[in-house]
């Protein structure tokens, strides 16, 4: 079937896609079908039986037996049949191939974690997978319920807390398409968009070797920290452009002496950033809620130092 | 009392001596303190539209900000609550009580040719409820507000910093209301039937009320224990549905679901109920097939209970339970179709008219039919993948309980209006409104059918740019359906006040409500009706003359 | 006019001029015997009502048990099953008297249905007393729902659970338990001024209809909270 978007329906990228869309276009068709023979049979029989004067009483059959007993047995097999196809086609979704790449999501408000099978952890909000190949997602949500949605290869699944689930997909063709979370899951839901990126097969292990050095190179901790700063999704709540969020921004952030909400102030150093990392309660600068969770046992020591770091270069 | 002859075919003669009801008392206290279901009706009815209208201004706030792909007139924050609020305020204020509560109170025991409800002092405690409820979910409002969807998801309405405790107890009440409703109404059509009214000579709304009642009895109880249960955890860290404190999440899903899929049929049922008047009498025809029509509300009640799952077709249940779920899903279409075939065919043959109320009737059909047929895209396990929480399903929705109940609620209001307060409504601006909102109706929603099947997700504040036209769309039907109903409340206040006097039976009905005065007296009848023909009976020899003597000039 | 009418209305009329001043009959009902089937039907739909509210409970109860078998079994056997077993025969003595008082009341006995709900009264206190030494116990140990359990003595992470859903179920049942006692103390109020008749004791029989179910309850509580094995 061809790929390209349809009036309704994005590119059907996925190797089930076609099958989706089929039976999509199977019940549109009939909904027409069924939808123009009851409406126009009702404008057809107000028209025909429209009152003529107000006096007048009609005759007219009150049951039939052959008629009731028709329109419940037919739509019954109908609607078996449209069941089974949708039934067919989801075996098909639900059961992922033996020899599919398994990749790990975590969703978190409010943005992705991919983890891939050589241990590259990737935050940036794109997901590469190679064409002609079954992707397996492993998925887990570490804070409330998020979803996995990727309209052109028509899957969709929920990623539930304390939880694992998984989806399966082989993508056709190569390109960039669009990752939504369709759960509502807060403040930033709309925000918590993605892109999955599907590349020719020898492309993919290029990017991934490549990848995989690059995490496992030793670098300068305001490096280690900006990776930090993604993979914690710290980037969600905090800019680097100036731009408050759910926090402040950390642009000129380091070296300000700024007010908080119990009326002290003070200056935004080492302290105060590992404070507000461990005890993020503590001491919120006014004009902000007090939302932030703490990163206790998350972090270690020398990534706190790495955070600082980061925190600090962004001028 | 006296118990005297009164056959429905012959009008009252005596003259009105007794005031009606709403002339009998005067003075607040005796609308607050009222035994009488009329009044009672009459109180809920103004409530509840009050209900439409802020959630209504919710709607079209949301959709104006929906009008640009970032940022328009509101923050994210804001928006979530605005959505919320949005349905929060239109399922459990407006639309749950709507018909049975206004009007259902007012016409089941006229209708039933009883002087009331079976529990009048019930009656009065569950608006009290209504009230209550409303009063703790504006508390809610003024103390942080609410920002889980009207859908309170596990573990974000466990620890989301809003007011989800207030509201939990604002809807728990609210579902008392509900449930002694039901309890009445079921209590009144078994006890309470005139002589000489079997089952099978009820008229076709009270069926589809006694099926709604039943619902609301059994599937209500449910959604209390759930909220409870929410506001427990919130409060005391209980460990039900939070993964955190050993909770499990999806199991709040199955137990808010096994109420709240019964109580999509709750809002559609009377909907029904009042499309099988409204078509009956404009058509001077029995409703055909009636005892089908009248098993289906009961099978749409049983199989209700069936399907809760297929809300959750990818929130982690197991394939066979979804397999399961989307083959009884399908399997409650049937009753449905069966009723709409119905309708079709008592219009054959028919003598139709074509006043507001059958406009809104004849509406019902075609927007209920497209609500319909697009929820079997929805049961189909491959489509509904792609298509759970998208556009699709906000539109689906809102086509059956806004195309199909609302349009047949405003349908009943038009219908019963006379009826109610004695006096006629502007025809000519009835019909003006009527296209408004229903062409606005199909540019709003239709529109996001289409948004949804091409991937827009639910519940966003800012979205992609390739939705904004669609979107743009959809805000601009917003713009015309509210004009439509600012007409007809327009058109309805001031025929309070300057409507012509109502015949007691302007639309020439044959139930049992067009034998009384309009208004009614405060007991409905001067004497105890006796019946003994159906509910339709236009072929019997009597029918055309109790018309012609009861429809005045109008 | 048709036969059947005609009849309807003879019998009718003859019933009414019966019931003419019946004090007890409301303006609405045509019969007595309407009125009291009417309260039944009514007291019945309650019941089902209550049954799937407490049919939540249940299930989050059974659903919890099935995933966490060993927990349940290890905090299940905090429980006091003497104090359990106990109020359950105290439970099931007052709906003995309370079925006793209604029909008492069937045959004109005031004070003796006045007498008979005094026991009920009575009984359900004992069990509420006896709860609040069961609740007090817990708070003493600090085995209570969520955030506030302390216990150290069960070898699970998670049986605060366990509590969480015992104090739910058991606090709600206790309050109907207490509503239970207040509607029987009214009623007792209006047998003493000897308001119940052959001719009318739907209330009670009401009351007694609720107060079974809230038994009925109890005895699905006991096995499944405190008989775990």
């Amino acid at each position: 079937m061809n790929s390209e978007a349809t009036f309704f329906m994005p590119p059907a990228i996925s190797t089930y896609a076609g099958d989706v869309d089929q039976a999509y276009y199977w019940i549109y068709y009939l909904s027409v079908f069924l939808f123009v023979a009851m409406v126009g049979a009702m404008f057809y029989f107000v028209i025909k039986y429209r009152r003529k004067n107000s006096l007048e009483i009609p005759s007219g059959p009150q049951h039939s037996t052959v008629l009731e007993l028709t329109w419940t047995i037919l739509p019954f097999f109908l609607v078996m049949a449209i069941f089974l196809l949708g039934f067919k086609g989801y075996l098909k979704m639900a059961i992922a191939p033996s020899n599919a790449t398994e990749i790990h999501v975590t969703g978190r408000q409010w943005s992705w974690l991919f983890t891939y099978g050589n241990g590259v952890e990737s935050t940036d909000q794109v997901l590469h997978v190679p064409k002609d190949h079954p992707i397996k997602m492993i998925m887990t949500s570490e804070d409330v319920i998020h979803s996995f949605y990727v309209p052109a290869f028509r899957i969709k699944h929920d990623l539930i807390p304390g939880q694992y689930s998984s989806l399966w997909f082989e993508a056709k063709e190569v390109g960039k398409f669009d990752l939504f979370c369709a759960e509502y899951c807060g403040t930033s839901h709309s925000n918590m968009l993605g892109k999955i990126e599907v590349m020719e097969p020898k492309a993919f292990e290029t990017w991934l070797e490549h990848e995989h050095e690059e995490q496992n190179k030793a670098v300068a901790p305001e490096v280690l920290g900006q990776r930090l700063y993604t993979k914690f999704a710290c980037v969600t709540c905090h800019t680097t452009d100036g731009s408050p969020r759910v926090g402040p921004s950390f642009k000129g952030a380091y070296g300000r002496t700024e007010k908080f909400t119990d009326g002290t102030s003070g200056v935004v150093n080492d302290n105060y950033i590992r404070e507000s990392i461990l005890q993020p309660q503590a001491k919120i600068v006014a004009g902000f809620q007090p939302v932030m969770p703490t990163f206790q046992g998350q972090l270690k020591d020398s990534d706190i130092t790495a955070l600082i770091a980061f925190i600090k270069s962004v001028k | 009392m006296t118990v005297t002859t009164f056959d429905p075919m012959h009008v009252p003669t005596e003259a009105q001596s007794s005031p009606n009801f709403l002339e009998s008392a005067h003075g607040i206290k005796s609308w607050i303190f009222t035994l009488d279901h009329k009044r009672i009706g009459i109180m809920y009815l103004w409530s509840i539209l009050l209900s439409f209208l802020f959630g209504g201004i919710a709607a079209l706030l949301v959709r104006l900000e929906l009008l640009t792909p970032q940022k328009t007139i509101m923050t994210a924050d804001q928006y979530n609550q605005m959505f919320t609020l949005h349905g929060g305020i239109m399922v459990f204020l407006f639309i749950i009580p709507s018909i049975p509560a206004s009007l259902g109170n007012f016409v089941l025991p006229i209708m039933l040719g009883a002087k009331d409800v079976a529990f009048p002092r019930l009656n009065l405690l569950s608006y009290y409820f209504w009230l209550t409820g409303a009063a703790l979910i504006l508390t809610a409002i003024c103390t942080g507000g609410i920002d889980t969807g009207w859908t309170f998801y596990t573990p974000y309405s466990t620890r989301t910093a809003t007011s989800v405790i207030w509201m939990g107890l604002g809807v728990f009440v609210l579902g008392f209301s509900s449930i002694f409703t039901g309890l009445n109404f079921i209590t009144t059509i078994h006890k309470l039937r005139a002589p000489g009214m079997s089952w099978f000579r009820m008229p076709l709304f009270l069926w589809s009320i006694y099926a709604t009642a039943l619902i609301q009895i059994l599937a209500t109880p449910v959604l209390a224990i759930t909220l409870l249960l929410l506001v427990v955890e919130r409060a005391f860290g209980l460990g039900i549905f939070d993964p955190k404190l050993g909770g499990d999440p999806v199991l709040f899903q199955h137990f808010f679901w096994f109420y709240s899929h019964p109580a999509v049929y709750i809002m559609i049922l009377p909907g029904m109920a009042i499309v099988s008047e409204l078509v009956a009498t404009f058509s001077r025809r029995p409703i055909f097939a009636y005892k089908s029509v009248a098993y289906s509300s009961v099978a749409l009640a049983v199989l209700g209970f069936l399907v809760w799952g297929h809300h959750m077709f990818v929130a982690g249940t197991s394939e066979f339970s979804t397999v399961l779920f989307s083959a009884l899903t399908f399997l409650v279409a049937i009753p449905s179709g069966v009723k709409l075939f119905n309708w079709l065919a008592t219009l054959y043959k028919g003598s139709i008219s074509f006043e507001s109320p059958m406009l809104y009737a004849l509406a019902f059909i075609f927007l209920f039919t497209i609500g319909g047929l697009t929820g079997i895209f929805l049961g189909t396990l491959s489509i509904d993948v792609h298509l759970h929480d998208t556009y699709f399903v906000v539109a689906h929705f809102h086509y059956v309980m806004m195309g199909g109940t609302i349009f047949a609620f405003v349908g009943g209001l038009h219908y019963w209006w006379p009826k109610m307060f004695g006096r006629m409504y502007n025809e000519l601006a009835a019909k003006i409104a009527f296209a408004f909102v229903f062409v606005g109706f199909n540019v709003t929603f239709f529109t996001q059918f289409i948004l949804g099947s091409r991937g827009m997700p639910r519940r966003y504040y800012n979205y992609p740019p390739q939705f904004q036209t669609l979107h743009i769309i959809s805000t601009v039907g917003s713009w015309i359906i509210a004009t439509g109903f600012i007409m007809m409340a327009i058109y309805f206040l001031r025929s309070l006040r300057h409507g012509k006097k109502a015949p007691d039976n302007p639309w020439g009905g044959l139930t049992l409500e067009w034998h009384t005065h309009s208004p009614p007296i405060t007991e409905n009848f001067h004497n105890t009706p006796i019946i003994t023909h159906g509910a339709y009976d236009y072929e019997h020899p009597d029918a055309k003359a109790f018309i012609l003597q009861t429809q005045g000039k109008i | 006019m048709s036969a059947i009418d005609t009849e309807v209305i003879a019998n009718a009329k003859i019933e009414h001029a019966e019931h003419e001043h019946n004090p007890h009959l409301a303006h609405h009902f045509s019969e007595p015997e309407q009125q009291i089937s009417a309260a039944k039907l009514g007291m019945w739909a309650f019941l089902a009502q209550e049954v799937l509210f407490f049919g939540g409970l249940f299930v989050a109860l059974m659903v919890f048990r099935t995933w966490y078998p060993d927990m349940y079994r290890a905090a299940s056997s905090q429980l006091n099953v003497p104090f359990g077993a106990i109020n359950t025969m105290v439970l099931i003595c007052s709906s003995l008297t309370m079925a006793l008082a209604v029909r008492a009341t069937q045959l004109n006995r005031n004070r003796q249905a006045f007498w008979l709900m005094a026991a009920t009264v009575l009984l359900a206190g004992v069990f509420l007393v006896i709860k609040y030494f069961e609740y007090s116990h817990k708070f003493h140990e600090g085995q209570l729902p969520g955030h506030f359990y302390t216990f150290k003595e069960i070898p699970f992470d998670n049986a605060h659970m366990f509590f969480g859903i015992y104090f739910c179920m058991t606090g709600l049942h206790g309050l109907h338990v207490l509503i239970g006692m207040i509607v029987i103390g009214w009623m007792m109020v209006r047998a003493w001024r000897n308001e119940f008749s052959s001719q009318y004791y739907t209330p009670v029989e009401c009351t007694g209809l609720y107060w079974h179910l809230v038994d009925l309850i109890w005895i699905f509580l006991f096995p499944l909270l405190y008989l775990v094995k």
